[in-house]
Formats: structure tokens, C-alpha cells, sequence
């Protein structure tokens, strides 16, 4: 009974995926991008959530929580080198 | 180890020790350092000279390396030592000779230590009884003989001379090499001796044409026979001693001595006899048309060299008939090789004392070119006499020893024809016409290199030194060199016993004692008459030879061996060249087509090949999640491919690397996913990174050109990895060994994490150069960024690039 709702869920996740994927190619701007590749991420934390529920394993939670944070970083340093043109300033005088 | 060993060894070990004689002691000229070798070795094979062959120490092995078969043995009968006294007896003369001829300013210790390093070798050559051995010593006289030549080697004609010698007798001597291993295989052993009592077995080896036909290769070229002559008349660059003593009486000899040491083996076959005697006359008689032209004195006895050699040579051709035979009617053949062991002997007597009395005209008259000479006769009254000695031996004068030998030679020829076998009994009758060309030749050519030198004008003005007799010492050598000459001319029998009888024996132990007894007069015999009618013939061309020298222009330039050789040398350059531009493009997508193309190649033959199979039935269920994530790996990899702009392919090849990961979760690799997504993170900014740093002038966005030929290698590459999966999927064998691992993961490594343990417990040597991978790729980027060449423009200079 479980499993059904399960599957139901994954499908529901899987076409929400499609449409962010939709709006990664299409966004006409790079934030659009940015923002829909951020949903994406999560999207898949939950897909990989929902299919341990299916297989009934807890080793894959770990990977729940890598994609966050890369999810996480990637938007962070994206937004950095929208905002500044670089994602690590060097601010030091470069002795070389 | 035994004496003989440490004779032969002897010059090498002189050879480390001269330099550094000629490093302390600069007062004395290092020949008279030199000087006691040669003699003491000499006196030593003297002592053997009249022990017969059975009480001599037959072998001597020396253990070199036994498991290879490759031992030191020596083995001394009468051929070796005749050799071994002609290296060591001559080598002793030349060694007196140039002590006048090199004065100290010259690098005397480069001289004499190649000179005794030749020695050596040559020692060694003709004393081995093991094929290695004689072919290790055989490539050392080429390399001592190639230093030699080289001696002045600021000029660049001793380079070139030298270059070329070495190519072709080196050329020969792997040609030898090749041949004694055929050998070794067809008798199933290393020493010449038991090979030449095995000879039966070896004549019906296949093995046996290919061992006959690389040796008389290998002989050839040292020998420098048709058409492998044309290296000794560039060898003459040498300093006039070295071409006394290399080019005319020893290492050139080392050939007809490789012939006649494996006479006994080869005699059955009448290619041998054929080959051995065709090519001989055919020297012969080629070389002394052409010495008749030469202007350089040295150029003559080059010529002469290579004639009298291929005399020899087929002298020795004609005495292998004499296997067929027995009792008298061999004795007819053996009487051949008798000849040729007396002109053996005579031509090192003889033509190492023109070679001398030529270096002493260049030594002090200043040329060589016989334009300038002339009149000399007054001025140069000894040397004049020795030269008219020798060069009359070598016409075939009598009362001189070339006179006994010719005869003997031309006997030769004349009874060849009464052999019945090899067809020699028709086609025998042209060889005492060859013969008696080229002994036609070989007088115009020995009287004109008399009277150019010493009789007609004087001519001071061209000569560059004003000339008179050459020094005492200098006239020494050359002076035993002509008393030999004219005793073995007066007292032939002398060495009839001593020296002739035991080597015969050893070319030809097959047959009969020989009964060697050489005489001046054996009745009007067809000898006797050819001797007269090339007196008479050869006189009437000396006096005419103005008349008819247009003859030489005769020849064009494109006709000789020399155009050849030359040409094969610009050629295999040429082409060598041609051919690695050709494939060499310095593109690496070309190098990659050979490789995938290879690979192709060999994956389809394998395939075609071999019956395969491929098996479905131990394949799982698909689920729907797996089709459709290969759907997805399947658009993003076709937008890799066919992507417009650099930074699509980019993110298309990170949704790649994120489908893996997932794969990975779907299959049930937690680790691997985590790794997966990392490191797919990581590297996808990395290209980012590269993506916004690429120079702007290529910034526009280009599409790649199709080509079909790489969509066809790729395409055939993927079916071929492909059907290697599916191949290698359907037939496992064996059960996996993972059962192990899950048995044992906790009880042996306490974890219970597999992947884990696996990497650091059971297989953490893996982990470890893993690890150290990465260290050293950290360390390469981190050089690669901070050490640039700070002095060009601050780093920013990018490497060259191939057009």
C-alpha cells in the first residue's frame, strides 16, 4: 500500500522535474538558471529520499544531505560571480 | 685460462695501458713502448711452428659464459697460426714503421691503443674456435679498423671513409652473425671443430643454404669482394701504416680466412664452389682493370688489394672441388689451395712494402698523386729498389715470390676444368681466360706504378718537399718486408713444410696429406705459356697505355658502385625521412585515429576470428527507473556531441556525471554516488573555470566541422566495446570471489561497511598508490601554476604551437 503511494510521489517529483529542467534550458536570463538548477537539486533530494523508502534502505541519507550542501555552494558561488565577475577574491598582494 | 689466451688478450690490456704510458712519458715516442707486443707474441706462435698439428694445444677453452655456449676456446692448427704469425710479424713491422711516420705531434695514444685493439681482435678472430667469440672479435676489428681510418678526423673525407666502411663490413657482420647462428642450429654447437666433424649432418640441415649464404656475405664485405669492394679504396684516408697493416695484409684477409675455415663444412655444395670462385675472378678482374686508372698511389694498391683478394678468394672456391675427389685426382685441387695459402702469404709480404714505400714517398716527397711524381729513381735509389722488387712480386715476375704464386694460380684455373661436377668441367674453361685478364691487368697495373714514381721526369716545382731518402728506420720495415719477398721467391720450400703443408691440412682435412713442393720448373705446362703471354701481352698494354686510357671514360659516372652506394645513402635518408613525415603529423586527433583505428582493426579480426556467443540468460529484470535514466544519459550525451556553444556541453556533460551518480544510487552503491557527486561537482567547475579563461580571440562560438571518417571510427568504436561487454557479460566461467568478502568483512576486519574495508583493509595497497596519485597531481598543478619563466614577459608567453 505504501509502495503505491510511493511510486505516485516519484512520479508527481519526477515531472516537476521536467518542468524545472524545462525552465534551465528555456531561462532566458542566467538567474532563472541558476534558481531552477537550485529547485532541480532539491527535487532530487527528494527523489532519492522517496526511492529509500521504496527499497527500504538507510544508507543512501548521506547523499541526501552531500546534495544539499553542494546545492547549497553551487548557488552560493554562482550568485558571488554574478554579483562581483569572480567566485574567490584574491585580496592579498601577490608577492610573485 | 691459458697462455695462448693471455697472448691474445695481451694487446687489449695494452691497449688500457698505452694511454696513460702516453700521459707520463712524452719524452719517448710511444712506438718503442708499442714495439715489444707484437714481437713477444710473435716469437710465442713462432715456437708452435714446427709441432705437429696433433701435439699443439689443439683447444684451450676459457669459460666465458658457459650457459650460452659462448666460451673462450682457442684453437690453434695450421691455418691460425699462419694467421696469427702474419698479424703479429707484420703488426711488429708497422709498428717500427710508424715511429718514423707519426711524428710526436700527433695523438700517438689514440694510435696505438686502436692499433693494439685491432691487433687483438684480429688475434682473436683467427684464433676462436667458438662462433660468438669469432664474431665478438670480428665486430671489434671492424670498429678498431673504423677508429683508424678516422685517425685524422678533421679531414672530411677520413670521415666519410670511414662511415662507409663501417656501414658496409658491419652490414656484413651481422649478415655473419645470422649465418653462425644458422650454423650453430644445423650442427647443434658452438665450436668451429666438432662443427666441421658434424659436417655431414649439417650438410642435410635446412638451415645449411641459409648459414653458407649469410657467411660468404659476411665474408664478402670484409673481404671487400665484388660488388662490396668500394669501402678499401675510401679506407686508404687512413695513415699509411694502418693501410699496411688493415687494409692489405690482415683484416681484409679475415674474410678469405672465414672461407677457408668453413671450407670443410661447406665444400659439398656447388653454390659455395661457384659462389666463392665466380666472385673471386670477377674481383679480380675488375679491380685490376680499375686500379690501371687510379691517380693516387694508395688508390693503386687499393685496387691491387681487392684483386689479389679476390685471386685468393676464388682460389679457394676451385680447392673446395677437392672434396669430391680423393687420392690424385684431389691432390689436382689441392693444389689449389696451396696456391692460395703461398699468395697468401706473398700478397702480405709484398704489398705491405709497397704500402710502406708509398707512405715514405708521401712522407718525403710530400704527395701522392702520380701527376707529380717522377724521376724519383736517383734520389730514392733504396726505396726505388725495394718497390721494384715488390711490384715485380706483384706482376709475377720471377725470380720473385709473386711469380711462384701466380703460376701456381694460373695451374689452378687450367686443371679446374677436369673436375666433372658443378658443370665445371664446360664452364671451367673460362676461367683461366679470366684469370689471365686480370694477371693481364695486374702487371700494366704494378709496371705503371713503378715508372710514374720513379722513372721519367723530375718534376721539382710540383713536388711540395724538397726530396731525399727516407730515414734509416723508416726504410727498416720495408726492407725485411722485400728480403721476404725475395727469399720466399728464391727458398719457396722453406715454407712448404712449415707453414703451407699444416694449413692446407686444416682447409682441407678431408682429403689426403698434401704434398706441397713448390718449383720453378715444371716443364711447358699451359701455366707457363699464360705466364709468358701475360708478360708479352701485359708489356705491349704498359708502353700503350696512353693510347688506350680513353677506355675509363668509357664507364659514365651513374655506372659505378660507389654512385650507388652514395645514392643509397641520400636515398634511405630521403626516405626514412618521407616516411615518418608522413605519418608522424604532430596532430594528436592523427595518432588518435591509428589508435582507435587499431583498436578496431584487432577487436573485428578477434571477433571474425573466433566463434563467440553471447549468452542472455543470467540477465536481471529492467526496471523503469533505469530506463529512464539511460534516456536521460542518452539526450544529454547527444547534446554533448552536437552542442553550439562550449558551455552547454559543459553542463550537459555535469547532467552526465549527476545520471551516474544516480545509476549509482539506483544499483545500490551509496559510496560511490557520494564520490560520484562530489567530484562530478568539483570537476564541473574546473571546467567552468577553463571555459571563462579561454583567450578571447577564439571566444566566438564555433561549431565543429563533421567529418565522416571520425563519425565512423567512433561509431565503429563503441559497437566494438559493445560487443567486447555484451561478449565477455554472456560468458563468465568462473563464480564471482566476492563471497568471500561478504563471509568474512566482519569477522576478519571488523567493519561492516564492504566498499570500505575492501579499500583500505583488504586491498589497501590500491588505496595507497591511489592516494599518491592525487598528492602528486596536486603538487604537478601547483608547480605548473608558480614555476613559469618569470623572465618572459611575467609568465604570460603560451607554448608554441604546431602548425
Amino acid at each position: 500500500m505504501t509502495s503505491i503511494f510511493v511510486i505516485i510521489a516519484i512520479i508527481i517529483v519526477a515531472l516537476s522535474m521536467i518542468g524545472i529542467l524545462i525552465r534551465v534550458i528555456l531561462g532566458p536570463t542566467l538567474a532563472d538558471r541558476v534558481i531552477a538548477l537550485d529547485a532541480l537539486g532539491i527535487t532530487l533530494m527528494a527523489m532519492i529520499a522517496l526511492f529509500s523508502v521504496l527499497t527500504n534502505t538507510k544508507y543512501l541519507f548521506v547523499i541526501l544531505l552531500l546534495i544539499g550542501i553542494l546545492a547549497f555552494l553551487g548557488t552560493a558561488a554562482f550568485a558571488k560571480f554574478m554579483d562581483k565577475g569572480e567566485i574567490i577574491e584574491n585580496d592579498r598582494n601577490d608577492t610573485y | 685460462m691459458s697462455l695462448m689466451h693471455i697472448m691474445i688478450l695481451l694487446p687489449l690490456i695494452f691497449a688500457i695501458i698505452i694511454p696513460i704510458l702516453y700521459r707520463f712519458y712524452k719524452g719517448i715516442h710511444l712506438g718503442w713502448f708499442v714495439l715489444p707486443i707484437p714481437i713477444i707474441i710473435f716469437s710465442y706462435f713462432m715456437s708452435y711452428i714446427n709441432v705437429p698439428d696433433s701435439e699443439k694445444p689443439f683447444i684451450v677453452i676459457w669459460e666465458f659464459m658457459p650457459r650460452l655456449g659462448m666460451n673462450f676456446a682457442v684453437h690453434l692448427d695450421g691455418l691460425s697460426l699462419l694467421f696469427a704469425s702474419l698479424i703479429t710479424g707484420i703488426g711488429a713491422l708497422v709498428v717500427l714503421y710508424s715511429i718514423t711516420y707519426l711524428s710526436k705531434s700527433e695523438s700517438l695514444g689514440n694510435f696505438y691503443c686502436y692499433l693494439l685493439m685491432f691487433m687483438g681482435a684480429m688475434l682473436g678472430v683467427v684464433l676462436s674456435d667458438n662462433l660468438l667469440m669469432l664474431y665478438l672479435f670480428w665486430e671489434l676489428t671492424s670498429i678498431s679498423s673504423f677508429l683508424l681510418i678516422a685517425y685524422w678526423r678533421h679531414k672530411q673525407s677520413s670521415i666519410y671513409g670511414a662511415q662507409k666502411s663501417l656501414l658496409i663490413t658491419v652490414f656484413g657482420g651481422l649478415m655473419l652473425l645470422g649465418g653462425f647462428i644458422c650454423l650453430s642450429l644445423a650442427g647443434n654447437s658452438w665450436s668451429i671443430t666438432s662443427l666441421i666433424q658434424n659436417a655431414d649432418t649439417i650438410q642435410s640441415s635446412p638451415f645449411f643454404v641459409f648459414a653458407m649464404i649469410l657467411i660468404i656475405i659476411g665474408a664478402m664485405t670484409k673481404s671487400a669482394q665484388f660488388p662490396f669492394h668500394i669501402w678499401l679504396p675510401d679506407a686508404m684516408e687512413a695513415p699509411t701504416p694502418v693501410s699496411a697493416y688493415l687494409h692489405s695484409a690482415t683484416m681484409v684477409k679475415a674474410g678469405i680466412y672465414l672461407i677457408a675455415r668453413t671450407t670443410p663444412i661447406f665444400a659439398i655444395n656447388g653454390g659455395f664452389v661457384w659462389t666463392v670462385t665466380a666472385v673471386g675472378l670477377v674481383t679480380l678482374i675488375w679491380a685490376s682493370f680499375n686500379a690501371v686508372k687510379q691517380q693516387d698511389l694508395k688508390g693503386i694498391l687499393a685496387f691491387s688489394t681487392v684483386s689479389q683478394l679476390g685471386m685468393i678468394m676464388s682460389m679457394l672456391g676451385i680447392g673446395a672441388v677437392s672434396y669430391h675427389y680423393s687420392g690424385e685426382e684431389s691432390q689436382l685441387f689441392i693444389a689449389s689451395i696451396i696456391a692460395a695459402v703461398f699468395h697468401l702469404i706473398n700478397h702480405a709480404t709484398f704489398k705491405g712494402a709497397l704500402f710502406m714505400v708509398t707512405g715514405t714517398i708521401d712522407h718525403e716527397v710530400g704527395t701522392r698523386d702520380i701527376k707529380k711524381l717522377g724521376g724519383l729513381m736517383t734520389i730514392m735509389p733504396i726505396s726505388c729498389t725495394f718497390s721494384i722488387i715488390t711490384a715485380l712480386s706483384m706482376a709475377g715476375v720471377p725470380p720473385f715470390n709473386g711469380f711462384l704464386s701466380k703460376e701456381l694460380f694460373l695451374t689452378a684455373m687450367f686443371d679446374a676444368h677436369h673436375a666433372d661436377v658443378f658443370g665445371l668441367s664446360t664452364l671451367g674453361y673460362l676461367l683461366p681466360v679470366v684469370a689471365l685478364i686480370g694477371s693481364i691487368f695486374t702487371f700494366v697495373y704494378s709496371f705503371k706504378y713503378v715508372h710514374e714514381i720513379f722513372f721519367g721526369d723530375y718534376k721539382p716545382d710540383a713536388l711540395p718537399k724538397k726530396v731525399h731518402e727516407a730515414p734509416l728506420l723508416m726504410l727498416l720495415p720495408t726492407g725485411i718486408l722485400t728480403l721476404l719477398v725475395v727469399v720466399f721467391g728464391l727458398f719457396p720450400n722453406i715454407l712448404s713444410n712449415t707453414i703451407i703443408a699444416p694449413a692446407v691440412r686444416a682447409i682441407a682435412p678431408f682429403a689426403d696429406a698434401p704434398e706441397v713442393h713448390i718449383s720453378y720448373w715444371h716443364g711447358i705446362t699451359p701455366a707457363l705459356i699464360g705466364t709468358i703471354i701475360v708478360f708479352i701481352v701485359g708489356f705491349i698494354l704498359f708502353k700503350t697505355v696512353q693510347k688506350w686510357f680513353s677506355v675509363y671514360s668509357i664507364q659514365p659516372e651513374y655506372l659505378t658502385f660507389n654512385y650507388y652506394y652514395d645514392r643509397g645513402i641520400q636515398l634511405s635518408y630521403f626516405v626514412s625521412n618521407k616516411v615518418t613525415q608522413s605519418y608522424m603529423t604532430g596532430f594528436i586527433r592523427t595518432y588518435l585515429i591509428y589508435i582507435f583505428a587499431f583498436f578496431i582493426i584487432m577487436t573485428a579480426l578477434t571477433l571474425f576470428t573466433h566463434p563467440v556467443s553471447i549468452a542472455f540468460d543470467n540477465i536481471s529484470k529492467i526496471r523503469p527507473y533505469e530506463v529512464i535514466l539511460m534516456g536521460l544519459i542518452l539526450v544529454s550525451t547527444f547534446c554533448i556531441v552536437l552542442a553550439k556553444s562550449r558551455l552547454f556541453s559543459i553542463i550537459m556533460l555535469a547532467a552526465v556525471g549527476y545520471s551516474v551518480a544516480l545509476f549509482f544510487v539506483f544499483f545500490g552503491a551509496p559510496d560511490l554516488a557520494l564520490t560520484q557527486l562530489s567530484i562530478e561537482t568539483i570537476s564541473t567547475a574546473l571546467f567552468l573555470l577553463c571555459f571563462y579563461h579561454l583567450p578571447k580571440m577564439n571566444r566566438h562560438e564555433e561549431t565543429r566541422k563533421f567529418k565522416l571518417g571520425n563519425l565512423l571510427i567512433s561509431i565503429c568504436v563503441g559497437m566494438a566495446v559493445i560487443a567486447i561487454g555484451l561478449i565477455a557479460y554472456g560468458n563468465r566461467h568462473f563464480d564471482s570471489i566476492s563471497k568471500y568478502y561478504v563471509d568474512n568483512v566482519y569477522d576478519l576486519a571488523a567493519g561492516k561497511n564492504m566498499v570500505n574495508v575492501i579499500l583500505v583493509d583488504f586491498r589497501g595497497f590500491d588505496t595507497l598508490f591511489e592516494s599518491a596519485v592525487l598528492g602528486i597531481a596536486g603538487l604537478g598543478i601547483y608547480t605548473l601554476i608558480k614555476l613559469r619563466d618569470k623572465g618572459k614577459n611575467g609568465g604570460e608567453e603560451h607554448e608554441e604551437t604546431i602548425e
